[in-house]
């Protein structure tokens, strides 16, 4: 991974994430977290996870932020609201950076990382066949839990998106 | 002048190679604007664009009243009007992304460029080696993956021109877009079970998807049907993927997004001089591209004829003509490209024969036919490949 290369995708990264939290304009904050999903699959392009960065592109940057986009144009002009400071936010920002710190605290104590592979060995990512391998065999159980899950979530919007009487409602 | 070439630096090679390609695409998208004009009133019985000549090619006797009944030259008049013409800017507009966004259309539209193979040549050992800018072993997922980027132009663009008609149809193409991305991932999914079958080496690789329909792939699935295109084998795939294609392409019948009967022109509403220009080179641009992705994926690639590969095709020259040009690894590149572009175009000319054939969908039946007919197609015709593919593998 070259250095300079590093530090332009993870300041990019960095500084757009900043932007999300800070922007009020809300569509502002949607294009800095896109800016942030180009960055941060510059990052995985350098680590050689080729099949990742693209996915990346694919689902979040080609899908989510684009209905995040789609939201906030339909919200119009109430999606500019000023974010307020409430009890509820305060709480709960606090115990998420508490989460966060507690994450990185034992990353840091128990934390190891695997030894880089030898030069010249492509990483697990670079191809798509290895991937798709250990999808299949080591990591099967999250990969079946989070089918599972977005299972539920669709099945919960098709329940929410049905009147009482079992009509659907119009687009 | 191939050694020449091969001792330049990498850097400069990628230079111009990229700029050779876009040499092409972009002399393309603006004569499609043209051929669109021109197909258009052949359709509709009339002469369409005749009128525009440089004067000195209206001096050549026969030629220059020829070139001018084509309508040629109003590329150039076409082009110099939206270039010297006033840039105007509404007062209404988010002025930052009013302006990134035919930017941001140009971006994607050129950038999948890198990814698709355009040709190939043979080497010394007589194997054909594919010519493309990015030799990408992901092929068809960064294409997906950079091309699905271009919804935000639109999108932009209808957020920006803060008005009505612009951002109805920015809010269509934001659905529109990602509905169809769908169906067109999970059709192009039996090709490339069938190229990664068991035993291969795995691959999203475009150039190998051809490779397969040249039938010059090691040990074949089934070694009898080398050389015969997906399109024949997957018909289906080939259907939905060219339904989703002129959908993500906002071609007739899916150009809800700017229907101009409705929506006078939605998301460029507002736009005018060059602004307005570079949504129209991207939208061909995108459209070249799609027609090159569907003709490498269904369509044979740079093989000439369904069971007739590229190779065999330069070895009957070589047997015919006994010279040794006729293997010379310029001669088959550039004729392997030829007959590509030649495709690609063919490609274009259907688009624009479909959009005076086919009435414009309503928005609401783009949907029902996005989610409720295509992508149950896609998934049965993925399930039924995947048990085919199972089923014939020895």
């Amino acid at each position: 991974m070259s250095p300079a290369l590093f530090t332009l995708f993870a300041a990019l990264t960095l500084a757009s994430a900043v932007g999300v939290v800070a922007n009020k304009n809300v569509v502002n904050a949607a294009m800095c977290f896109l800016l942030g999903l180009v960055g941060v699959a510059g990052l995985f392009v350098q680590l050689d996870a080729y099949l990742l960065a693209f996915l990346l592109l694919l689902v979040y940057a080609g899908a989510v932020v684009v209905l995040f986009l789609f939201i906030v144009m339909l919200l119009g002009p109430q999606g500019r609201a000023a974010w307020r400071l409430t009890p509820g936010a305060v709480v709960g920002g606090l115990v998420a950076g508490a989460l966060l710190l507690a994450g990185w605290g034992s990353l840091l104590v128990h934390g190891r990382l695997d030894p880089p592979p030898p030069d010249g060995a492509p990483g697990v990512g670079a191809a798509l066949k290895p991937y798709a391998y250990q999808l299949f065999t080591t990591y099967l159980l999250p990969v079946q839990v989070m089918g599972f899950l977005l299972l539920v979530a669709m099945l919960g919007v098709i329940v929410l998106s049905r009147k009482a009487d079992g009509t659907e409602k119009a687009p | 002048m191939v050694d020449l070439w091969f001792q330049l630096p990498p850097l400069v090679q990628g230079l111009l190679k990229g700029l050779a390609v876009i040499g092409v695409i972009f002399p393309i998208a603006g004569l499609c604007s043209m051929a669109e004009r021109k197909v258009a009133a052949w359709v509709q019985d009339r002469p369409g664009p005749n009128r525009a000549i440089v004067p000195w090619v209206a001096w050549v006797p026969l030629l220059g009243r020829f070139l001018q009944r084509l309508g040629l030259f109003h590329v150039l008049a076409d082009g110099g009007k939206m270039l010297f013409k006033e840039d105007s800017l509404p007062g209404h507009v988010n002025k930052f992304y009013f302006v990134l966004a035919p930017i941001l259309a140009m971006i994607p539209a050129l950038t999948t460029v890198t990814t698709v193979p355009f040709g190939a040549y043979l080497d010394g050992a007589g194997a054909l080696v594919p010519l493309g800018l990015g030799p990408l072993d992901l092929g068809i997922l960064a294409v997906f993956a950079v091309s699905s980027l271009g919804v935000y132009s639109l999108v932009l663009a209808g957020w920006a021109s803060n008005s009505k008609y612009p951002f109805l149809g920015s809010v269509r193409a934001s659905a529109q877009l990602i509905s169809y991305e769908l169906s067109m991932a999970l059709s192009v999914l039996p090709v490339f079970l069938w190229i990664n079958a068991p035993g291969r080496e795995g691959t999203l690789s475009l150039a190998r998807a051809v490779e397969f329909q040249s039938g010059s792939w090691q040990g074949g699935l089934t070694p009898g049907w080398g050389g015969a295109w997906f399109g024949f084998l997957m018909p289906l795939s080939a259907f939905i993927f060219l339904v989703a294609l002129f959908a993500e392409t906002n071609r007739t019948p899916f150009d809800t997004i700017e229907s101009e009967s409705d929506l006078v022109g939605s998301f460029h509403t507002e736009y005018g001089a060059f602004k307005w220009g570079l949504f129209f080179v991207a939208e061909y641009a995108h459209m070249v591209v799609g027609s090159g992705v569907f003709i490498l994926l269904f369509g044979g690639g740079w093989n000439p004829l369904p069971w007739v590969p590229l190779a065999d095709l330069v070895g009957w020259l070589h047997h015919l003509t006994g010279a040794a040009w006729a293997v010379a690894p310029l001669f088959v590149g550039a004729l392997s490209i030829v007959i590509f572009l030649t495709k690609v175009l063919l490609m274009i000319f259907f688009f624009m024969m479909i959009r005076w054939t086919v009435p414009r969908f309503r928005y609401d039946q783009v949907m029902k036919l996005g989610w409720q007919k295509l992508l149950p197609l896609a998934i049965a015709n993925l399930i039924f490949y995947a048990v085919a593919i199972a089923w014939i593998q020895p």
